[in-house]
């Protein structure tokens, strides 16, 4: 009974610091943009299948996955974000019509994802990240868990660096106070904002990197269930906050955990049932200030 | 001055005369029913939900959670209960509108935190209803199972009277006074509220129609089905046509998503069943393309020249 709570809370927490690093790029285009990218889901299985193709055709590395997720997020994330954003910020209701805009893209990237690499699930070999496992607790995960959850803390403190050190950072969180005021003070929201759609995809293809590892495999029609996920994250974790989301990831995570190891068929409700709870208790997050854009 | 009730209802009475009367001569034509049944299903669906997201602004994303609720309503009624087929089948919406007063709290949310709420729970009813631990109760991933009731022409026949019926519906949220103090809410609702339109209130009657129109389809759909998987019935692709076929059409009016379900299911069954990539990269561009140029759907094409759509 112990050693079955210490492995969910053990795996929970690797788990949830993943998850973390799953919504952190939602987050930060939501806060930055208002606009909710539910293609996210797609934009992690994207990096996914980026590091199987490193992997099977290359014959590299998996994780050179990473630097090809940013790649990808700069030659797809720039275009896209001057064709449809400022048009989007401009029209009636920018928060519906990017949701559903964004879900049409969603269905766009899973159909070439379809008809590239067929519908089948892809797996990644073990051994490319270590191959053992590491145990803390008497609790023995395999090492690829521990390269996600490190990677996924890198990151997502890379970003609170860049939020809260540099220049850009600054510009970036003055928008995601207040657009208009940005604007009115001389930042170039649109470079600015257009930076953070990149990196907020850039995020998400790097965890798509790991999901193979995580979840088993990837393949295409996982979206859904990885944005929605990302989103009760994100919510958990208030917005605009990359340590909220990483908090949110953790609840996320051991919750998951607790409820696999001792209600296994129960636990795929997890994130829907926090989604909704916190929805409507608190829907400026647990971390949030009292605000809410909704 | 307000014209007379039956001035204005005079273009629905003609939509729903024209639907009744191509449905029910179809099969005579076309022996494809089941195809025929489907896209009745679908003209259904896509009203139902312009019913709460072209007149209120929610965009109910798990607007199959209520399909599902009625379908499984219906089967299980008659599997365990052995009600009556009709007594079963009046359970379907009542059944979806229980499931409506549950999710009331969502209306508070707007915009796209309502969307993914709902989206959320729906799948949260999928994962119980299919949940294997309650295979006893639900039938679980195994589905049900109501065959001695199986009568396809009958649940057809059903299925044209639903479609009269939710067209009558959208006629009245078009030509009411209910349904322009709805438009009027979805515009700005602090104005709304201080005209004495009862903001609360009416949002949820259109929430709960809405459903009710869901489950409706949903017990039809079982009674025509009668032997079907969870997933069938509580599959997102179901919300996803749904939004999809109505705003192709254009939501807030009644013609829009019979058109959008007709046109679109149609070439569903062209290209989607054999190449659903296809089918999915389509209908992905369409939804991109009607975002940025067309958002007032394809009938936006005759109110921008002049022409009045119904």
């Amino acid at each position: 009974m112990q050693a079955l709570l210490e492995y969910a809370i053990v795996g929970g927490v690797l788990y949830g610091i993943f998850f973390g690093l799953v919504a952190v790029g939602l987050n930060l285009i939501f806060g930055v943009m208002r606009i909710i990218n539910l293609a996210h889901g797609e934009f992690v299985i994207l990096g996914g299948f980026g590091a199987y193709w490193v992997s099977h055709s290359l014959g590299l590395n998996p994780l050179w996955g990473l630097p090809l997720a940013a790649l990808g997020a700069v030659v797809i994330g720039f275009p896209l974000y001057y064709a449809v954003v400022p048009g989007l910020q401009r029209s009636r209701d920018p928060e519906m019509l990017s949701f559903i805009l964004f879900f049409g893209l969603a269905q766009i990237i899973d159909a070439i994802i379809s008809l590239g690499f067929g519908p089948d699930q892809r797996s990644l070999p073990d051994e490319a990240l270590g191959g053992g496992t590491i145990s803390v607790l008497g609790q023995a995960f395999p090492d690829s868990w521990w390269v996600a959850a490190g990677v996924s803390v890198l990151a997502i403190l890379g970003l609170w660096l860049y939020l809260t050190r540099t220049r850009l950072g600054f510009a970036t969180r003055a928008i995601m106070a207040n657009r208009d005021e940005a604007y009115a003070t001389g930042i170039s929201v649109d470079k600015v904002s257009a930076i953070a759609f990149i990196i907020g995809l850039a995020l998400a293809g790097a965890a798509g990197v790991f999901v193979p590892y995580l979840q088993g495999s990837v393949g295409p029609g996982i979206g859904n269930s990885l944005t929605t996920t990302s989103f009760a994250i994100l919510i958990i974790g208030s917005l605009g906050n990359p340590v909220g989301t990483l908090f949110g990831g953790l609840v996320f995570g051991v919750g998951s955990m607790l409820m696999q190891t001792f209600y296994a068929s129960w636990s795929d409700l997890v994130p829907y049932v926090l989604l909704v709870v916190i929805v409507l208790v608190r829907p400026q997050g647990l971390f949030g200030k009292a605000v809410r854009h909704a | 001055m307000r014209e007379s009730w039956f001035k204005r209802a005079r273009a629905g009475l003609i939509t729903a005369a024209v639907l009744a009367l191509v449905f029910s001569l179809a099969p005579n034509v076309y022996n494809n029913s089941s195809l025929l049944f489907m896209m009745m299903t679908y003209i259904v669906l896509s009203q139902g939900l312009n019913l709460l997201y072209g007149f209120t602004g929610y965009l109910p994303f798990g607007y199959v959670g209520f399909f599902g609720t009625g379908a499984y309503a219906t089967a299980l009624l008659v599997m365990k209960l052995h009600l009556p087929i009709g007594l079963a089948i009046a359970a379907g919406p009542i059944a979806s509108m229980i499931v409506a007063l549950v999710l009331g709290p969502l209306l508070r949310l707007s915009g796209a935190y309502f969307s993914i709420a709902n989206l959320a729970a729906s799948q949260i009813l999928f994962i119980v209803i299919g949940n294997p631990n309650l295979q006893d109760i639900t039938g679980g991933p195994y589905g049900v199972k109501i065959d001695e009731v199986y009568n396809p022409t009958a649940s057809y026949a059903a299925m044209v009277v639903l479609v009269v019926v939710v067209t009558l519906i959208a006629t009245f949220f078009r030509r009411s006074r209910f349904g322009q103090g709805l438009k009027a809410m979805a515009d700005d609702p602090v104005s709304a509220e201080m005209s004495a339109i009862p903001v609360v209130r009416m949002r949820l009657l259109a929430w709960l129609t809405s459903a009710a129109v869901a489950g409706l389809a949903g017990a039809l759909y079982a009674w025509n089905l009668s032997v079907f998987y969870p997933d069938a019935v509580f599959t997102l692709e179901i919300s996803v046509f749904a939004i999809v076929f109505a705003l192709f059409g254009g939501v807030g009016t009644v013609l829009g998503p019979i058109i959008g379900a007709g046109l679109l299911y149609a070439l569903y069954n062209a290209i989607g069943i054999s190449e659903p990539q296809y089918f999915q990269l389509i209908y992905g561009v369409l939804i991109v393309g009607l975002v940025m140029f067309l958002p007032e759907g394809i009938l936006s094409l005759l109110t921008r020249r002049g022409i009045n759509v119904f």
